[in-house]
């Protein structure tokens, strides 16, 4: 195959990779990697720094949306950054050591655990908690605006989302994705965050976490421009298609479409991984 | 915007300003993935121009061109009219907009008078500018 016509299928792929993942909320990144690895047999390091690329570019793209709204709590962002940053450098040193069968089988594994958590409604959770004493003394709880006007939360569990967090950017690092459904786990479960805030105080980090590794594969030759622009173009042209339509969209059957393709992936992550076929 | 009278103690409420200052920084970051994204469709065409036709071997991992590999040598290369470079030049951007979303919060915190949150953003962007700039991690 050439250059032109595997740019050409990658950008169509990250284009659908990009729709799905905006529209169904699980994110780009996570189909990218395998897309690039069994689809087109791409060494996943080059696949890695393609798909961290593209999740940079969602993640910026889409700021301006959800800053509009309202939600982001930008002290719980910066302070997790903490967090996920240190997590992702050291993801990327770890990155070397680690032989990509057993990065697969990791892969494998966190796809499985997104579908499950894709079938599962989102929990409600009551919001008005005493605050976690830590929270208090880091200023983290806030307001948010609902349609019975503005809301306080507080927040709970600060050490264990912390401690989240740090996995999150290891992961993010790792594996090349935005670890979106790590960050929600532990801003809404843990941390007891309001459901919109953590999905868009998500979305503020996920770049800045994604940037942070980014830089470090940048150097040590990770990132392919003949892979990583059609990559990039094509996630970020589809997430903001996905971001446009989302109103009317009917999302339980894409919902349920994209979890299948993420349990064909996973299971396929896996395989390749214990045979030690990638 | 006005909060109600009954807050938990250590809240902090979002004012008008805060919102401001946010969206500014969120309108910047869409214009800083766009001017990346046009590098790249620059860099992109040119690429496909150049090496398009050659076959895409990608099944090894060779690592990228030392002068691709760095800031410095991404920028030199780049305004040298090399395709490959110019792509890169577009991924450093776009990898250059969390960081500047960061150092905007900082300034933010800064105009706050907010200690504990300049600190904090000060320490994630050391950590963003040290993977950007000399990537060893």
């Amino acid at each position: 195959m050439s250059i032109s016509l595997l740019a050409l299928f990658l950008a169509l792929g990250s284009f659908g990779a990009g729709l799905l993942g905006a529209l169904t909320g699980l994110g780009g990144g996570l189909v990218v990697v395998p897309m690039m690895t069994l689809l087109f047999h791409i060494d996943l390091r080059y696949a890695i720094g393609a798909s961290l690329v593209s999740v940079i570019a969602t993640s910026s793209g889409a700021a301006a949306a959800y800053v509009r709204e309202g939600f982001t709590n930008v002290r719980v962002g910066i302070f997790l950054e903490v967090a996920t940053t240190v997590g992702a450098l050291s993801g990327a040193a770890l990155a070397g050591f680690i032989p990509t069968s057993a990065l697969a089988v990791l892969f494998g594994l966190v796809l499985l655990y997104t579908a499950y958590r894709s079938l599962r409604a989102p929990e409600e959770h009551p919001t008005d908690l005493p605050s976690d004493p830590l929270a208090l003394r880091l200023r983290l709880n806030s307001t948010y605006p609902t349609a019975a006007g503005i809301r306080a939360y507080s927040v709970q569990g600060v050490k264990k989302g912390f401690a989240l967090m740090f996995v999150a950017g290891v992961l993010s690092a790792l594996l090349g994705i935005g670890s979106g459904i790590v960050k929600v786990l532990a801003m809404d479960h843990t941390m007891k965050l309001p459901f919109k805030v953590s999905t868009t105080t998500s979305n503020f980090m996920i770049g800045v976490t994604a940037a942070a590794s980014a830089g470090v594969y940048l150097h040590r030759g990770y990132i392919e421009p003949a892979l990583a622009f059609p990559v990039m173009l094509g996630v970020l042209a589809g997430a903001l298609l996905g971001a446009r339509i989302l109103a009317g969209a009917k999302t339980l059957w894409l919902r349920r479409i994209f979890t299948t393709v993420v349990v064909v992936l996973a299971l396929e992550m896996l395989y390749k991984g214990l045979r030690g076929g990638l | 915007m006005t909060a109600p009278g009954k807050q938990p103690p250590g809240t902090a409420v979002r004012d008008s300003r805060d919102e401001q200052v946010e969206l500014v920084i969120g309108r910047l970051l869409q214009w800083g993935v766009l001017a990346a994204a046009i590098v790249v469709v620059i860099g992109g065409l040119l690429l496909l121009a150049q090496y398009g036709h050659l076959p895409a071997n990608f099944r090894q991992f060779n690592g990228e061109d030392a002068a691709l590999r760095s800031v410095g040598g991404i920028i030199g290369a780049a305004l040298s009219g090399d395709s490959r470079a110019i792509v890169q030049l577009g991924l450093v951007l776009l990898i250059a907009t969390p960081a500047a979303r960061v150092a905007l919060t900082l300034g933010a915190f800064i105009i706050q008078r907010d200690r504990l949150y300049m600190l904090t953003t000060t320490i994630v962007l050391a950590l963003l500018l040290y993977g950007l700039i000399w990537g060893r991690a």
